[in-house]
């Protein structure tokens, strides 16, 4: 199947629509919830919880030797959340830092994990076949109940944000503040991060334990590039998020033998490429372009100076020089000059070229900011 | 008995375990642990590419290969880092999910001639390790790996005796280490390119999660017990060297991953430090913080005695609620006050003692000064019993 063929189909293909629109629902909670973990530095606690999420899925199938997606999950929910408040411990309670403490509790227990994994592999009477696709993510066995349970823990998640999004946006922002502000911090913290948690867990059977943490970085990153304001951030990254799931979902589905993982995640990552560098107001190649900008302004801005400082010397202000004298200066270019000709701050007659009264008094005036801002 | 692969499989993970310590140390010590579970991820394309060009897992062409995309990943992270477009663990996250999956699409794309399967790169499998013999002219000396991870072995040891004074001072005062002459860059680099070989090594036999488990794991739990770095040092070799060994026979007794039960091992290691640490655990630290409280209170109290000569501001009851203590809580510190002789009581009337009245004089000076030292030294003279 091609890409071509792939969306032909996904409105009318039972089984496509159902993957496509479980990717795109996952990318726009994990885009929403992720611009929470970006901001809030805690991009790095995604990959651990998620890590620290393969034990639970472990024991829950030990426990119940069920293949319930939901179960399964319900056991990374847990396990997930207890590897976040260790972590939380960890670096509250001693001198460890936060990169030690998230480095520990994901290789700890995701070692622990594969450790049942295998265990359970070994087992005679075990059904275990399909719980690897939690290490890289399978879209394709996805089904229907699945992308339902997806939508109402989004709805949720989304209710809950609208809810208290003025509290979430003071506590990100000014944590102090909202404390003195008789805001209860730990229990707001506490919310989101819990969410952030749920995102992860919702996203392994699509993206798998080892890359789900860059699924819930890559849209918000991307989005933070083209926005200041928190709201539009916000739904950027859902926006980012969706399209990266649907575009991930299409390139594997058209390819024999890819993971679903992967692909999201490389797709992911050139919105963030392309956003570090076009973005209009962060990107780097318009930063590249004002920093020229800058420089070709300061040089004329030199020159003119230098010409000042000249006139300056001669009672006629307007009496003309060679051009020559302006080869021992740095700043002097042929386009430079141009440039104040047609500011017309500089009259050029032949190889010489003289002060006029405008260009006389700009360069008075250059240095103590009484002239407006000429570009 | 143990047979001689038993004991190749423990020697394999012993060696391994001091080779992700030595770095590990260093790299929990500046505050970079997170970078290695990127290299650990990251080098999975350059394993790939290594692969297709030499064909041999064991090849030394490929570890280079593969140890310079750890480097790369590094570079690449302090690149993004410096742009400021995001922080620094952002690009951290960014980084190496991209370069792993496309390490895992290189895999899946050329299932048919690559050997290599991404579970074996996570997850490593020691238990073949030993039959993977290298033969020099016709005579088997051993298992390949464990001549690849004992020279990277010998190698990171010669680095750490040849440079161990500028890593220390580098990692404690970069500054200082700076203005000493030693540059802070290529002490740097060099960790990160020892870091990456080590990963590279490593991973084969013990997969990429254990390598990151094994270099912070036993240094992060040496931490908790010590602050002189050798003793960290030598404290996170013995641990990882336990661990390996541990973690070997609980899954042979389990028949379960290696590499798996080691980390759990290491993970049971660090749960009980992490509690029971002497001075940095979190019962001590828990302990401690509940004695400081009360041993505030205390002081609290006894600066509301010296403060009020009136009897109806001291007497038992009046105090109670005046300061606002639960009952428990009023016990406690009034017990304490008693026990140490700061106080005495009389008709229900509390009032300092000549050492109460000497301690809360002092403790005055020492708020209003603030030395930070001096109180404990003050609670030592003063103290009987601790709160």
């Amino acid at each position: 199947m091609d890409l071509q063929e792939y969306f032909s189909l996904v409105f009318t293909d039972y089984t496509l629509r159902t993957i496509t629109l479980g990717t795109a629902i996952l990318g726009a909670v994990t885009g929403m919830l992720g611009s929470f973990a970006v901001l809030r530095k805690q991009s790095l606690l995604g990959d651990a919880i998620s890590h620290a999420a393969l034990p639970g899925i472990a024991i829950a199938f030990l426990i119940t030797g069920a293949k319930d997606s939901n179960i399964l999950l319900l056991g990374a929910l847990v396990s997930g959340l207890i590897g976040t408040f260790w972590i939380r411990g960890i670096i509250k309670k001693t001198h460890l830092k936060s990169d030690t403490a998230l480095g520990l509790i994901l290789s700890l227990f995701f070692g622990f994990g594969m450790l049942l994994l295998t265990f359970i592999q070994k087992q005679p009477n075990a059904n275990q076949a399909g719980l690897d696709k939690y290490l890289f993510g399978q879209a394709a066995t996805l089904v229907e109940s699945d992308v339902w349970m997806m939508t109402i823990v989004t709805g949720f998640c989304l209710f809950i944000l609208l809810l208290f999004w003025k509290e979430f946006k003071i506590l990100l922002f000014d944590a102090d503040y909202t404390k003195t502000l008789g805001f209860n911090t730990k229990f707001i913290d506490i919310l989101i991060t819990t969410f952030i948690v749920l995102a992860i867990v919702l996203g392994l059977q699509t993206v798998g334990v080892v890359l789900m943490s860059a699924m819930l970085l890559a849209p918000a990153a991307a989005a933070r590039q083209w926005t200041n304001s928190l709201g539009r951030m916000v739904i950027i990254a859902a926006i980012f998020g969706a399209l990266s799931g649907v575009f991930g979902t299409a390139v594997s589905a058209s390819q024999n033998n890819l993971s679903t993982g992967p692909v999201i995640v490389i797709i992911a990552s050139i919105f963030v490429l392309v956003s570090f560098v076009f973005s209009p107001s962060r990107g780097l190649l318009f930063k590249q372009i004002r920093f020229i900008k800058n420089r070709r302004d300061l040089q004329l801005h030199k020159t003119l100076s230098f010409m000042y400082n000249i006139a300056k010397t001669h009672e006629n202000i307007a009496h003309p020089h060679a051009i020559k004298i302006l080869n021992n200066f740095q700043g002097y270019t042929r386009g430079t000059l141009q440039k104040l000709v047609r500011k017309n701050y500089v009259s050029l007659d032949g190889n010489q070229w003289s002060l006029t009264q405008e260009g006389y008094k700009t360069a008075a005036n250059l240095y103590n900011q009484q002239t407006q801002n000429d570009e | 008995m143990m047979s001689n692969a038993q004991i190749e499989i423990q020697l394999i993970a012993s060696l391994v375990a001091i080779a992700c310590a030595i770095p590990g140390t260093f790299l929990v010590l500046r505050k970079m642990a997170m970078i290695s579970d990127a290299i650990s991820h990251s080098i999975l394309p350059g394993i790939v590419i290594g692969f297709f060009i030499t064909q041999d897992l064991n090849s030394p062409l490929l570890i280079l290969l593969a140890a310079l995309t750890g480097i790369v990943t590094v570079v690449l992270v302090e690149y993004i880092q410096k742009t400021g477009l995001v922080k620094e663990d952002t690009a951290i996250g960014l980084v190496f999910p991209a370069l792993f999956s496309i390490g895992v699409i290189l895999i899946a794309k050329n299932a048919n001639d690559v050997h290599l399967d991404v579970d074996a790169v996570l997850l490593g499998e020691l238990a073949f390790a030993p039959f993977d013999r290298l033969i020099i002219s016709g005579i088997d000396v051993g298992p390949k790996s464990l001549w690849i991870i004992g020279g990277i072995l010998l190698v990171t040891i010669g680095l750490l005796f040849a440079f161990f004074k500028e890593l220390k001072v580098s990692t404690f005062d970069a500054g200082l280490a700076a203005s000493l002459g030693f540059s802070p860059a290529i002490i740097h680099y060099g960790l990160m390119a020892v870091s990456s070989v080590t990963t590279v090594g490593a991973f084969d036999a013990v997969g990429a999660i254990l390598v990151v488990a094994l270099m912070i794991a036993p240094a992060a739990s040496a931490y908790l017990l010590t602050n002189n770095l050798k003793r960290m040092l030598g404290y996170a070799i013995c641990f990882g060297v336990f661990a390996a060994i541990s973690g070997y026979w609980v899954a042979h007794w389990l028949d379960a991953s290696i590499a798996g039960s080691i980390t759990s091992m290491l993970g049971l290691l660090f749960l009980t430090v992490y509690l029971f640490a002497p001075s940095k655990g979190i019962i001590a630290v828990l302990y401690r913080e509940k004695q400081q409280r009360t041993e505030v209170s205390l002081l609290t109290f006894l600066l509301h005695l010296k403060n009020h000569t009136e009897e109806s501001e001291r007497h038992v009851n009046h105090l109670n609620e005046h300061i606002n203590w639960q009952k428990v809580r009023s016990k406690t510190v009034l017990d304490l006050a008693l026990k140490n002789n700061m106080i005495a009581i009389e008709n229900h009337i509390v009032s300092l003692t000549n050492k109460g009245n000497d301690f809360t004089t002092q403790a005055i000076d020492y708020i209003i000064t603030n030395e930070d030292a001096q109180i404990e030294h003050m609670k030592d003279d003063f103290f009987l019993f601790r709160g």
